[in-house]
């Protein structure tokens, strides 16, 4: 196969250029509709919030080039610091739900039967509502009423405002956030746990390693390129997370929002609710920028973890 | 659809004297047909609006006219980049707090010559509502309903505590009393709901005290005036006194849930919730509502929805057409018989309060006689915001009221200072 692919195709000259031309033009054609649509709906948005990043926009009527100041005041404005530290907090606490995926994944490819069962259980919360989703969530940590602080109470633990107070809010949200994304990340290390080679864990507990030593060290070195896959798509929605706050602090006269505020919702107040869009595209540029950093540089360290069999 | 137009023929009748009136003003005597869009942002109200766009279809066989709703967060989003982008609804709901924006930006259609030419009487709806869709001298909307704030009490309660129900003689002090003996610790009742609740709430205390939310100018706060302060001590000393859920709480479970789940004696709100306490079988006989308590004076913020039109129509004469229909009386007795809220068109609250005779909804109509405009100078919104990020520590009891006031008002005055 590769060899085929990266055979240099020898032409003979001349001849055969007068078709080659054409059918590049061809291959344009069918690229087309694609390409139409990555611009239209991904470069040009892009270029327009840059340009909008630089200028004061006000709701209606022209804008004027205003240079660095958003990003300057940007720099200066401690909710956005605030949002920017609440958003990497949440994105820790996600990345601390990968090991339990993997580990729920292994455990789930070793039941026999029923194992689509669990696959559909843990499916479920990825294809739910998400306003069910918050308003059940918002059930379970209600301070006064809810059903965790009703499973605490039975080991005498006094329950806390879980959402509404803001000490909290955040690692109530990384709950919540893990669950949701457990589905995903299922399927995908689901996947990767049935390439590995079933030979291998014979062979292995013929030389007499347990579970755990399979699992350490077979399992998790063969599985590093879906964890890698998983950890790159994690971190990047981590950082976007805004559903979540939307639905469980928004339009209740919530104590915790203004302490809770993640980058994505402080960019939805200031271009949406305050009319402020060339603020908000700033905070969109550095958000941009932000998971770009992040993704090189897990990139760049997967180098040391990630085996590539 | 054409069915339900039939089986109202006789409704038709009425609605006939308004289009008398736009088809005579109107010079252009096209038969072409045309097609308006009518935004909202209510479900409930959804079927009304389009109880009212048949009605007015049917008075005007050449327009027709498309309802849309869209779920309120995206509802602002979609008309702010559909008016920047020239595809924007024709016909939809505004506030008075977005109101200055578009009316400054030039999105919205003058409606200035729409009343002298239909003889549109703006006495008929309340002055603090109307005025607040006038711009630099300028009509750009008319008001649909409005809303009025009043003191929900659950007479069930009262009369467990041995409480006299509130009525129009109450000031500052008796429900301060009442607070105090409806609340029990023991059963897990509040006398009040005190959350940190503007419109419902310390907006209505400070107008009591004899205050201003905003001085007549838009240039200045006043929370922290000794009126300000009155104001929100009335809050922040039933929250002291144990007398209301802790803010944390009514994070958790809503002012209105509590008062629902008949945790809460009173509860001040708007005239909203009566369809909701109606049709909740455990409540109907047992809430009922007075006026707000008097401090120094009487006083309640009012606000209302307007309908407003896009300036970039392609139709604007039909639009104009549209929306006078929607400002008249055929339009208000449709929304005021389904309950759903209270239509600004003088004389036609009538229907809304029979719908719902176990309730003294009368208060709310006379409220407006002491209703002052919800104050939206500047950029409204973004200073709105600040209110629970500055007053939460007063409610709590971890700053003085005057110190968080202050800083409150500094803050605000700040996003006013701004262009």
């Amino acid at each position: 196969m590769t060899t085929v692919a990266t055979k240099p195709v020898r032409r003979p000259t001349g001849r055969r250029t007068g078709v080659s031309k054409p059918s590049g033009w061809w291959g344009l054609a069918f690229i087309a509709p694609a390409t139409i649509g990555l611009i239209a709906l991904y470069a040009w948005p892009f270029v327009s919030t840059l340009l909008k990043s630089f200028q004061d926009v006000p709701a209606f009527g022209p804008a004027t080039f205003v240079g660095l100041d958003n990003y300057t005041t940007l720099i200066g404005d401690g909710d956005f610091w605030k949002a920017f530290r609440n958003s990497a907090l949440y994105t820790v606490i996600i990345l601390l739900g990968i090991p339990l995926a993997v580990v729920l994944a292994s455990l789930i490819e070793q039941v026999g039967r029923g194992r689509a069962i669990y696959r559909v259980l843990f499916f479920l919360p990825v294809v739910t509502l998400p306003v069910a989703i918050g308003m059940v969530w918002r059930f379970i940590y209600n301070g006064d009423f809810g059903l965790l602080n009703y499973v605490l109470s039975w080991f005498g633990i006094d329950g806390q405002f879980w959402v509404a107070d803001p000490r909290f809010t955040i690692y109530a949200f990384g709950v919540v956030g893990i669950w949701m994304g457990l589905g995903i990340n299922l399927i995908i290390l689901g996947a990767g746990l049935q390439a590995i080679p079933k030979a291998l864990y014979e062979a292995s507990s013929l030389d007499g390693a347990g579970r755990v030593r399979q699992f350490f060290h077979i399992t998790v070195p063969l599985l590093s390129p879906s964890i890698f896959f998983v950890t790159i798509l994690s971190v990047i929605s981590a950082l976007q997370m805004f559903d979540l706050l939307f639905i469980m602090l928004r339009g209740v006269n919530n104590t915790a929002l203004t302490d809770s505020k993640t980058i994505v919702y402080l960019f939805y107040e200031k271009a949406f609710v305050q009319f402020d869009q060339g603020y908000g595209a700033a905070i969109a540029i550095v958000l941009l920028m932000v998971i770009m950093i992040a993704t090189a540089l897990q990139f760049r360290l997967q180098r040391s973890w990630v085996f590539y069999g | 659809m054409k069915r339900k137009w039939i089986a109202a023929t006789a409704v038709a009748v009425t609605a006939g004297l308004l289009t008398a009136c736009s088809g005579g003003s109107g010079d252009t005597p096209k038969n072409e047909k045309v097609t308006l869009t009518y935004a909202n942002w209510s479900e409930d109200q959804s079927p009304a609006m389009k109880q009212i766009a048949a009605e007015f279809e049917k008075a005007n066989p050449n327009i027709t006219i498309k309802v849309q709703t869209l779920p309120w967060p995206e509802y602002w989003s979609t008309l702010q980049v559909g008016a920047a982008g020239g595809t924007a609804p024709d016909a939809f709901w505004m506030l008075a707090d977005h109101f200055r924006e578009y009316a400054k930006g030039g999105q919205l259609l003058d409606l200035t010559d729409t009343i002298t030419s239909n003889k549109i009487d703006m006495n008929v709806y309340p002055k603090p509502v109307s005025d607040s869709y006038t711009y630099e001298g300028k009509v750009f909307a008319l008001p649909k309903d409005f809303d009025t704030n009043g003191l929900w009490y659950n007479k069930a309660l009262f009369d467990a505590a041995g409480v006299k129900y509130p009525d129009d003689t109450w000031t500052w002090q008796d429900v301060q009393e009442a607070a105090k003996k409806l609340t029990d610790p023991k059963k897990g009742v509040w006398g009040i709901a005190a959350p940190i609740d503007a419109q419902g709430g310390f907006y209505n205390t400070i107008l009591q005290a004899g205050g201003n939310i905003i001085n007549p100018d838009g240039s200045a706060s006043d929370f922290a005036s000794p009126a300000g302060i009155a104001g929100l001590k009335f809050w922040t000393d039933l929250q002291a006194a144990g007398e209301s859920p802790t803010l944390k709480q009514l994070s958790d479970t809503e002012a209105v849930s509590m008062f629902e789940n008949q945790k809460v004696a009173m509860y001040t709100s708007g005239a909203y919730w009566a369809l909701r306490f109606y049709k909740n079988p455990d409540l109907k006989d047992k809430v009922d509502v007075a006026p707000l308590p008097q401090g120094v004076k009487r006083a309640t913020v009012t606000s209302g929805i307007g309908n407003a039109g896009y300036a970039g129509s392609k139709h604007p004469e039909e639009l104009k057409k549209f929306l006078a229909f929607l400002g008249g009386t055929k339009a208000a007795e449709i929304q005021a018989a389904t309950g759903t809220v209270l239509p600004a068109y003088q004389g036609t609250q009538k229907p809304w309060l029979d719908s719902m005779p176990e309730f003294h909804l009368q208060v709310f109509i006379d409220a407006i006689d002491y209703s002052v405009p919800l104050p939206v100078a500047g950029n409204a919104s973004e200073w709105q915001g600040l209110a629970p990020q500055f007053l939460t520590p007063a409610w709590d009891g971890k700053k003085p009221v005057e110190q968080a006031a202050k800083e409150y008002q500094d803050a605000v005055d700040q996003v006013l200072a701004k262009k």
